[in-house]
């Protein structure tokens, strides 16, 4: 049994090899014209806007800033590490200055004395920027909802909320994704209409939504009905 | 630590110098502590360091609301040759909460006192920097003392996002 070479173009016999660099030399001499060029062109060039090509750049090699608040950074240390190995997703190259990282993760609780610290990190990032809230504190508050803890929705603008206390690695790396996913602006994944959870969505939803409208005046109405 | 006749003893060695320094001693879960009055801290300090307690562990902060007076201060003390630890106790209204400072004493008070200066209000004379150390330098009120609102922000929800004012409100 001898050893088959298969041609750069999926062909298998030495023919149609040949014949696929006589192709490419006449496309090279500017031979290929009409349907030929077309279908030429149409196999080997992807097209796409410079946003979506520039989004997707940046979806898969996001920075994220070194930076650790309390117990959720260590659940956000191990994120790199080789079990949940999140470098999958070009998200491993951590940078040490603010001026260098796109991603700011709150990872713990925020006091009110670090609020303007935190505040004024994120605002020295360059944009585009986005910042993910890890962990139940840094996003409600959680347990430490007393006089010394701010939740990090009250100084910055936050795209993705991670819960959990803290959060599993796998959590916080399901944010990651999520977070990928608006950079490039994909759509839901649908399982909110699937289990009808329209309305529950922590990262803002559209104003003019029926389903949130409706919830919020369910909402209201009970709330009507216990005062009464 | 000191059993309870060995604090009776200190207690009377003290007292002996100054009849009014102690107050009250307790012997409580092999813990001997000193109750002594606000003003004689500084002196029942020197006089116990004296005795071989030369290190100041730590000085706390309680509330001890509703009774009154309501503010304590304890300063645990330790012998580091004969591995025996002491508390004194001191008490302060709400109303005048002042202590004499023992960190021209002690160094290692500066930070505690500092610490309960900010989360309980005692304020101690003779202390060269007293101010906040854990809250913000502007913040009103001591969080610690026990009438201070737990307090806490209103969380951001879907449901009351449009009611609750956001960072940039």
């Amino acid at each position: 049994m001898g050893i088959v070479r298969s041609g750069g173009s999926g062909a298998s016999s030495p023919d149609d090899f040949r014949s696929s660099q006589l192709r490419a030399r006449d496309m090279l001499r500017g031979d290929l014209e009409g349907k030929d060029l077309e279908e030429y062109v149409e196999q080997r060039v992807l097209t796409t806007t410079l946003e979506q090509a520039l989004n997707w750049a940046r979806s898969n090699s996001l920075f994220p800033l070194t930076f650790g608040l309390a117990c959720c950074a260590i659940e956000f240390m191990s994120i790199v590490a080789s079990r949940v190995d999140v470098s999958r997703f070009g998200f491993e190259a951590l940078r040490a200055s603010p001026r260098q990282a796109d991603l700011i993760v709150l990872s713990g609780r925020v006091s009110i004395k670090m609020a303007p610290i935190i505040r004024r990190i994120y605002d020295q990032m360059l944009e585009p920027k986005w910042a993910i809230s890890m962990g139940a504190c840094s996003s409600s508050m959680g347990v430490f909802n007393n006089y010394a803890i701010v939740p990090a929705d009250k100084f910055m603008p936050i795209d993705v909320h991670v819960p959990g206390c803290p959060p599993r690695p796998e959590a916080l790396m399901h944010g990651v994704l999520r977070l990928r996913d608006m950079i490039q602006d994909k759509e839901e994944p649908g399982w909110r209409d699937r289990y009808g959870a329209r309305g529950t969505e922590e990262v803002a939803p559209p104003p003019d939504d029926p389903a949130v409208d409706a919830l919020r005046q369910a909402s209201q109405h009970s709330e009507a009905t216990k005062r009464a | 630590m000191p059993d309870a006749p060995g604090l009776e003893l200190l207690a009377q060695d003290l007292r002996e110098t100054d009849a009014d320094a102690v107050v009250d001693t307790s012997y409580f879960r092999d813990k001997a502590a000193l109750e002594v009055a606000p003003g004689s801290v500084r002196t029942v300090l020197a006089a116990l360091r004296e005795k071989g307690f030369r290190a100041l562990m730590s000085v706390h902060g309680v509330d001890y609301w509703p009774h009154e007076p309501r503010l304590g201060v304890h300063y645990e003390l330790l012998d580091m040759h004969e591995v025996d630890r002491i508390t004194v106790k001191t008490r302060v209204p709400t109303d005048a909460p002042n202590v004499p400072s023992v960190t021209p004493d002690w160094p290692t008070a500066d930070f505690h006192e500092r610490e309960v200066y900010d989360l309980f209000g005692v304020v101690f004379e003779g202390h060269p920097d007293l101010r906040r150390i854990l809250m913000p330098d502007d913040y009103e009120g001591h969080p610690q003392r026990r009438d201070f609102p737990v307090g806490g922000e209103p969380v951001h929800f879907t449901y009351n996002e449009y009611e609750t004012p956001r960072y940039w409100e």
